[in-house]
């Protein structure tokens, strides 16, 4: 059914359609709405789940880990410092190999306080074995949010499904809501092969010596190699059923582009505007979106990348002392091409804390490294106080 | 494309309007995008809401800096100077102003159209929020309506239905009575 609804009541259908058994969530902005809706529609008995109210995040994962352990479909959702609280837990619900889904609105760490959009939160938790997919607009949450619950539960890796506060969180825009029907033929029930059954006792989480350790962290990162595959096949089967297939990554006029602009999420939405405006002037100008960024698809990226001749990467988000965090990913899967296959990159930092990203700065970026006037490999964009930029100094307003 | 902003103080129902415009346009088929201005509100204090429309899928995922319409849900937003409401503003576009006065006492905003509607009075005689806070948002829905042509008064009412918690159909009684009672100046040279 198609129908008007924002960012946040996209991911709370796309919940119900899951038809999970246990949400154990916290309020956060901008956040709160999903679980909102989630709540009403539990009330309204429109999910058959049990709703947790719990006293903080990481009590919140905490409860979707116990219900998860016992076999159950479970739901979260949270963003920036809420996520950050969940953080020992996040690690915990990867290593015990728990297929949880969590919706995170992208939102500014603090301090300054911030409720605005940026990659920061869910990018410091990338080393955490949580795979992770960000979404451009609401359809795609709807979408991916589906895809999530299939591809966990195949890998036995719990997925985070990205979206931007504000932008996506918080605006209305039409979208196909798939019937019940459909997703119960593409989602089986939840059937995890260990799961606390009181007829068989067993302890989970012990102590595990040194001589084990590593196998259970290779296997984890097997999941993850195995999981590229899965994310792609369970998208093309998506889209057999609904006509909206999705990939590890998507490519925009990419055909014969020299010139390759590498985003995520909303962004990447707004960029193609530029891309089409460029091409209409004679630049060969491409997108490539990541969604999928992990299991990150290096092997993908450098051949969609190989022989380009600029690459542009926008990261709304800074690994500090180093770059954007996008950035560093896709410069580490060009490292194998040989010396005349490289394209020149150059890195973004761009719209941290919410800070808007227009078509003209997208257009300026581009441009700007194309013509040469951009030449360093690392840029912040648009930064008001270029001086104490430079000199790192800092004045908190 | 075309792309709107909606002026009003928190507690008016800006926000709700942008959503029922963006329902109301996709009862027409458009494609629709509705927002809120991004950050903390304050009852009272100057808010405003965005939508976009179009016939294909709406790709860009900003804020409105240049609107092709205002609709202005307080018009001492203006009288008193709270809010520079034209900023950005394409030449030609429209202004609905919630006021009770003429069209030609804001001719001075610049080359626009000017469309006049006493919402919170329409509101008012509907009962519809109260002397001091009238709820206008429905009622001047009607009155865009008429002025941009965009969405259709059946549209407009199954979009409030939808959007609307609470007396649906006096919100929509009120919307039809403002469709008829809009004053329109057009922009010189703009033949409309």
């Amino acid at each position: 059914m198609r129908m008007v609804i924002k960012g946040n009541g996209a991911v709370a259908h796309a919940v119900r359609l899951a038809r999970p058994q246990v949400i154990s969530a916290y309020p956060i902005t901008p956040q709160t709405s999903i679980i909102e809706g989630i709540a009403s529609m539990v009330a309204e008995g429109k999910i058959d789940a049990k709703f947790i109210k719990v006293e903080s995040e990481h009590s919140a994962l905490a409860g979707c880990i116990a219900a998860e352990s016992a076999g159950a479909r479970t739901f979260t959702a949270t963003s920036a410092q809420g996520l950050a609280l969940m953080h020992e837990v996040i690690h915990w619900a990867a290593g015990a190999r728990l297929p949880i889904v969590l919706a995170n609105v992208n939102r500014a760490m603090a301090p300054g306080w911030s409720i605005w959009t940026d990659q920061t939160d869910s990018l410091s938790q990338r080393d955490t074995g949580w795979m992770q997919v960000y979404c451009q607009s609401a359809q795609e949450v709807v979408d991916s949010v589906i895809q999530a619950y299939k591809v966990s539960e195949k890998v036995l890796m719990p997925t985070m499904v990205i979206l931007d506060a504000f932008f996506l969180s918080h605006t209305y825009e039409d979208v196909e809501v798939p019937e019940p029907e459909l997703v119960d033929g593409f989602l089986p029930p939840l059937d995890l092969p260990q799961k606390m059954d009181l007829e068989h006792p067993a302890a989970l989480g012990n102590l595990v010596f040194p001589d084990r350790y590593m196998e259970f962290r290779r296997k984890m990162d097997l999941a993850h190699q195995v999981a590229l595959g899965v994310w792609d096949e369970v998208g093309r089967e998506w889209g057999e059923l609904t006509g909206r297939p999705y990939g590890l990554v998507e490519q925009y006029r990419m055909d014969d582009a020299e010139l390759v602009l590498v985003t995520a999420a909303t962004t990447a939405s707004t960029a193609r505007v530029v891309i089409d405006a460029l091409r209409d002037e004679g630049v060969a100008a491409g997108l490539l979106r990541l969604r999928v960024f992990r299991p990150f698809p290096s092997g993908l990226i450098r051949t969609i990348l190989a022989g380009r001749k600029q690459v542009v990467i926008l990261d709304r988000n800074c690994s500090f002392g180093h770059h954007g965090i996008f950035h560093q990913e896709i410069k580490s899967a060009l490292y194998e091409l040989s010396a005349g296959r490289q394209p020149e990159v150059h890195g973004m930092i761009v719209g941290l804390g919410g800070r808007d990203v227009k078509p003209e700065d997208i257009r300026g970026m581009l441009m700007g490294v194309w013509e040469g006037r951009i030449t360093e490999p690392v840029t912040w964009w648009n930064v008001l106080d270029a001086e104490s930029a430079e000199t790192g100094a800092v004045a908190m307003g | 494309m075309i792309e709107i902003r909606i002026h009003g103080r928190g507690g008016q129902g800006a926000v709700i309007a942008s959503q029922i415009i963006a329902e109301a346009a996709f009862r027409e088929g458009l494609h629709v995008q509705a927002f809120p201005s991004f950050g903390s509100e304050r009852r009272g204090a100057p808010v405003a809401a965005f939508v976009r429309l179009d016939d294909e899928p709406v790709l860009v995922r900003t804020e409105i800096y240049d609107p092709d319409g205002l609709i202005v849900l307080d018009q001492s937003l203006i009288l008193q100077k709270l809010v520079d409401v034209t900023q950005g503003l394409k030449d030609g576009a429209w202004i609905l102003i919630n006021t009770p006065h003429r069209p030609e006492e804001f001719a001075h905003l610049g080359p626009y159209t000017i469309a006049t509607v006493d919402a919170s009075h329409i509101a008012l005689q509907h009962r519809l929020g109260s002397l001091t806070a009238p709820i206008v948002n429905t009622s001047i829905l009607g009155a865009f309506a008429t002025l941009t042509g965009l969405v259709s008064l059946d549209n407009l009412g199954e979009a409030i239905a939808a959007t609307v918690p609470i007396k649906p159909e006096a919100n929509i009684a009120a919307a039809r009575e403002a469709a008829a009672a809009v004053t329109t100046l057009a922009a010189a040279g703009t033949g409309r």
